[in-house]
């Protein structure tokens, strides 16, 4: 994810859309050109598209009542509860993480900044199995707070603290990521400028630095809640599979489908897939309001 | 309001930005700190801000130790290199957000806030775009915009950091009349950087040039433009003609051949020196058979303007080829019927002279 | 040098509020959790790890992720770079609409792709079924985890490499061509050795998360020991036999490899800062 986690971040960096095609430099030949775009085309709809469309023709393959059937029965409701739960600690966590890490990251200099910056990718380069086995070694029955938690009645691996906890963990570096590049973009002036006028330190965050982080910090959100409410590795780990009390939706759709309720699965996994378009929508709203700000920017400096 | 400043050290890691740095800013004066980048007249600017600490020395405003005081409580107006403007707010309240971030207690009311801006932006000649954001301005307005946010907060001093740095010729030598207006109606103490030689001639009533974090030369334009104190103001402002040589009893020795000076102070005779002469005090002699002067050749001939540019080459005795310029008006170049490959003597009419070796020659 | 009579004091504030939060909210969340799992191996003794991590099956599952990883980030490289080339180079109908959803993997859940691709390449879904009439296995068969492998690392590959061709200065091509360079000439010594960096990038990107990867996989796998079983599955298979001695020994090898493939990552990412001339 770390790639395109700084997109945003680079698109102030882009210069102006040229046209390849019109300048006999950079023009390929007509067979060329639509060979490529041929063969790329059919690798990504091969692996991209096809899987996407099959979520949806096999989730209404039995038709609409089946499919609205599925949707609404307990175990899957609570199910969608429990995902937004997740989402909902992990979110407001790793914003007001990514917020500190980037104005410490972004607006000071200190020693082992880039390895800060390294930590913070850690969760992305760690198996999701490895995410979930952690909090297994320090809550579980055998863990270095097992016995603690088991005498004070209190669950937290196989219940849904542990689910929680794992969600956090696999989306902590979303936020900062997409901050850091872009705050760091943006340099500190406007903060001292504000500062030399009076503002105290939140007024500076919040009427200066905060506008022209917005589109940054939504687009983190985004990225950070699709992950949140899809991850599996991690929860299945910590989860138990109890259902209707520690199935996320990713987790029901994998006791349906090893149960055979094939039809059942793909409707959980449509809604799921709805949210993942739902997601590159926003992703791609932003990136163009994102590139519009930096066009204005460069023809700021062009005057 | 006066701004001193006493010994003031600056270090970034292995570089000295300032070197025990001590000045002394009277009230209402307009100061303009020049010098080549990297000279730290800069760092000088954001430490008396407060926006970078010194290692060690002291900042006073107005007979006060400040060096303590938060950059915020400073009263200190400050424009940005490149502005700084909050692209996200209106031109508008750019100028009022110093005024809307006071305590409420001292914060103006909303309506005298609108008042404010309002004569603020009829100051700068701006007040038809109060609307507008800053990416809808051009770079001069933008500057003007950053000025009146700095004055809102009515500071004590300004400081402004390359305040035409950003701008194209044109606008520069219009903003630089403005801004020249403008202290003259405000009277506020200012202090602007620039590594500009016109722009702080031309702007400020006094010039600090400075160089490697040293200052060398205080004074009125006129002083540091006549009376250079060292080589380094010699060689920084304007084009100069630069001689190396021996001293030697009212005249200087370069190679074989002598030239007179005036040296204020007496130098022992044999020392090594090194001498200036701007390209309007040194004159041209075709009579090669007087021995006084330095022979040279010409090697280019510009005759337009008020006064003719005349280029030459001189070849010392280890043969290294030396550049010269001379300025002479136009009668006088048509007397001498110069032309290209012409040998011909170059006489001073002024020359300064330094003993070397001066630590900073380089320049 | 003489020293300061007063505090110095920074003139943005917030630094040691927002450092020590971000150094303390890693430590609990991240930092003492990942050192849990070396803190049990090393408990566990060499010689337990040893054995844990030799067994046969372990040992193919190890070759099987990494083997498919490589294979699979491989063949990412070469179509990654041709989807990336035809996005920023050429302008064809849907062109937007692809550039979006090439980040689908990045978006869409894991079991959700998981069980999707197990449709399509099960002996009975539209591409097995076809697969099958030549007598070809696609799912619950290595070449399943590779498919699910390709699916979740193409976004990886694309997304690196499309900035910086981007970036590419039109005018290295233009002045190629004006001293009689040939089209592939000027792909081949100009844009490519420029492009190398960020495509190794990606390369490597896509093999760490195809490594780690479980989501995705296990579905089409059909996890059978010795044959498709990916490094992950087994760490959850010894935990389910609470063998937790077990899953930290491998889970501790695959950290180690996350460690220097992030290492790796990041001075390639230095690297491609530095070739294409934008300070890192």
């Amino acid at each position: 994810m770390a790639a395109t986690a700084s997109a945003l971040g680079q698109l102030a960096a882009l210069p102006a859309p040229r046209h390849y095609e019109d300048n006999p430099a950079t023009r390929d030949r007509a067979w060329v050109k639509w060979g490529v775009i041929g063969v790329s085309l059919a690798f990504f709809a091969g692996f991209l598209l096809l899987p996407l469309a099959t979520v949806f023709i096999e989730a209404l393959r039995r038709g609409w009542s089946v499919y609205l059937a599925a949707i609404v029965e307990p175990d899957a409701l609570a199910a969608v509860r429990l995902t937004v739960l997740a989402a909902a600690v992990a979110l407001p966590l790793n914003l007001v993480f990514g917020v500190a890490a980037a104005w410490a990251v972004a607006k000071f200099e200190f020693r082992g900044k880039q390895f800060l910056i390294s930590l913070i990718d850690l969760p992305f380069s760690v198996s999701p199995v490895v995410a979930g086995l952690v909090y297994v070694l320090i809550f579980g029955a055998q863990g270095w707070f097992g016995t603690w938690f088991i005498d004070n009645d209190l669950k937290v691996v196989f219940a849904v603290p542990g689910i929680v906890l794992a969600t956090v963990f696999v989306t902590v570096p979303f936020i900062a990521r997409e901050l850091i590049p872009l705050m760091q973009a943006q340099g500190k002036e406007e903060e001292e400028a504000a500062i030399v006028l009076g503002a105290s330190g939140w007024q500076t965050f919040r009427h200066v630095t905060l506008p022209n982080i917005r589109w940054g910090l939504l687009y983190g959100v985004v990225l950070c809640n699709a992950r949140a409410m899809g991850e599996f590795g991690a929860v299945s780990v910590v989860s138990g599979h109890i259902r209707g009390l520690t199935n996320t939706m990713p987790l029901q759709i994998e006791i349906l489908y090893n149960e055979y309720q094939f039809a059942a699965a793909f409707a959980v996994a449509s809604l799921l897939a709805l949210l993942a378009l739902l997601t590159l929508v926003l992703k791609t709203f932003i990136e163009w309001r994102a590139a519009l700000a930096a066009r204005e920017q460069r023809e700021e400096e062009a005057q | 309001m006066s701004i001193e400043v006493h010994h003031i050290r600056k270090q970034f890691g292995s570089f000295t930005a300032l070197d025990d740095v001590s000045l002394d800013f009277p009230s209402g004066e307009l100061v303009a700190l020049l010098g080549p980048s990297g000279c730290g007249k800069t760092t000088l600017l954001r430490i008396i801000a407060g926006l970078e600490q010194a290692d060690s020395g002291r900042v006073i405003l107005e007979g006060s130790d400040a060096s303590a005081t938060h950059v915020r409580e400073r009263q200190v107006g400050f424009v940005f290199q490149h502005y700084a403007l909050f692209r996200h707010m209106s031109v508008f309240d750019n100028v009022a957000f110093g005024l809307r971030v006071k305590p409420r207690a001292e914060r103006p009311s909303e309506d005298a806030i609108r008042r404010k801006v309002t004569d603020l932006l009829k100051l700068v000649q701006l007040d038809w775009l109060a609307d507008r954001f800053p990416s809808q301005l051009s770079g001069g307005q933008r500057q003007r915009i950053a000025l009146a946010r700095a004055l809102a907060v009515e500071p004590r001093v300004l400081l402004l950091d390359e305040p035409f740095g950003a701008l194209d010729a044109k606008v520069r030598k219009e903003l630089r009349r403005w801004l020249r207006k403008l202290h003259d109606e405000l009277h506020i103490t200012s202090i602007f950087v620039t590594h500009d030689q016109e722009e702080a001639l031309e702007v400020a009533d006094r010039v600090v040039v400075m160089n490697r974090g040293q200052v060398e030369q205080i004074g009125s334009p006129e002083a540091v433009w006549h009376a250079p104190a060292t080589p380094f103001v010699y060689s920084f402002l304007g084009s100069v003609n630069r001689f190396h040589g021996h001293a030697d009893a009212g005249a200087l020795q370069i190679d074989a051949q002598r030239i007179a000076h005036d040296a204020d102070e007496p130098l022992a005779a044999g020392a090594e020196v090194i001498a200036f002469a701007r390209p309007h005090e040194l004159d041209i002699d075709t009579d090669l058979s007087v021995l006084e002067g330095l022979r040279a050749r010409v090697t280019r001939i510009q005759a337009f303007g008020l006064t003719a540019r005349i280029e030459l080459e001189r070849n010392d005795l280890e043969d290294t080829v030396h550049h010269h310029e001379v300025e002479l008006p136009l009668d006088r170049l048509v007397a001498l019927q110069l032309s290209v490959g012409r040998e011909v003597r170059l006489t001073p009419s002024r020359l300064k002279v330094f003993a070397e070796p001066a630590a900073n020659l380089a320049a | 040098m003489a020293t300061l009579a007063h505090k110095p004091f920074r003139v943005l504030p917030g630094f040691r509020l927002t450092l020590g939060y971000t150094l303390l909210y890693l430590s609990l969340l991240v930092l003492i959790p990942l050192s849990a799992v070396f803190i049990k191996t090393a408990s566990g003794g060499w010689e337990h790890f040893w054995n844990s991590i030799s067994s046969p099956r372990v040992l193919a599952s190890f070759g099987l992720s990494f083997g498919a990883s490589l294979a699979a980030a491989a063949i990412n490289s070469v179509f990654g770079l041709l989807l990336a080339w035809s996005l920023v180079r050429y302008r064809f109908p849907g062109r937007k609409l692809v550039d979006s959803l090439v980040d689908l993997p990045f978006a869409l859940p894991t079991a959700v792709a998981g069980i999707a691709l197990t449709a399509i390449y099960a002996p009975k879904g539209w591409i097995g079924s076809l697969a099958a009439s030549h007598d070809i296995r696609i799912a619950f068969t290595p070449w399943g985890v590779l498919i699910a492998l390709i699916f979740i690392g193409l976004p990886f590959v694309v997304r690196t490499v499309q900035p910086v061709l981007e970036d590419l200065e039109v005018e290295l091509e233009e002045a190629a061509a004006s001293l009689g360079a040939a089209r592939w000439q000027i792909f081949r010594h100009v844009i490519f050795p420029t492009l190398l960096p960020a495509l190794l990038t990606g390369f490597a990107l896509a093999f760490a998360r195809a490594v780690g990867e479980y989501g995705s996989v296990i579905f089409i796998a059909g996890n059978i020991p010795l044959v498709s079983e990916i490094a992950p599955l087994m760490i959850v298979t010894k935990l389910e036999q609470f063998d937790y001695a077990g899953a930290t020994s491998i889970a501790a090898v695959m950290l180690v490899v996350s460690f220097v493939l992030l290492l790796i990552i990041n001075s390639l990412q230095a690297w491609s800062a530095r070739r294409i001339g934008r300070s890192a």
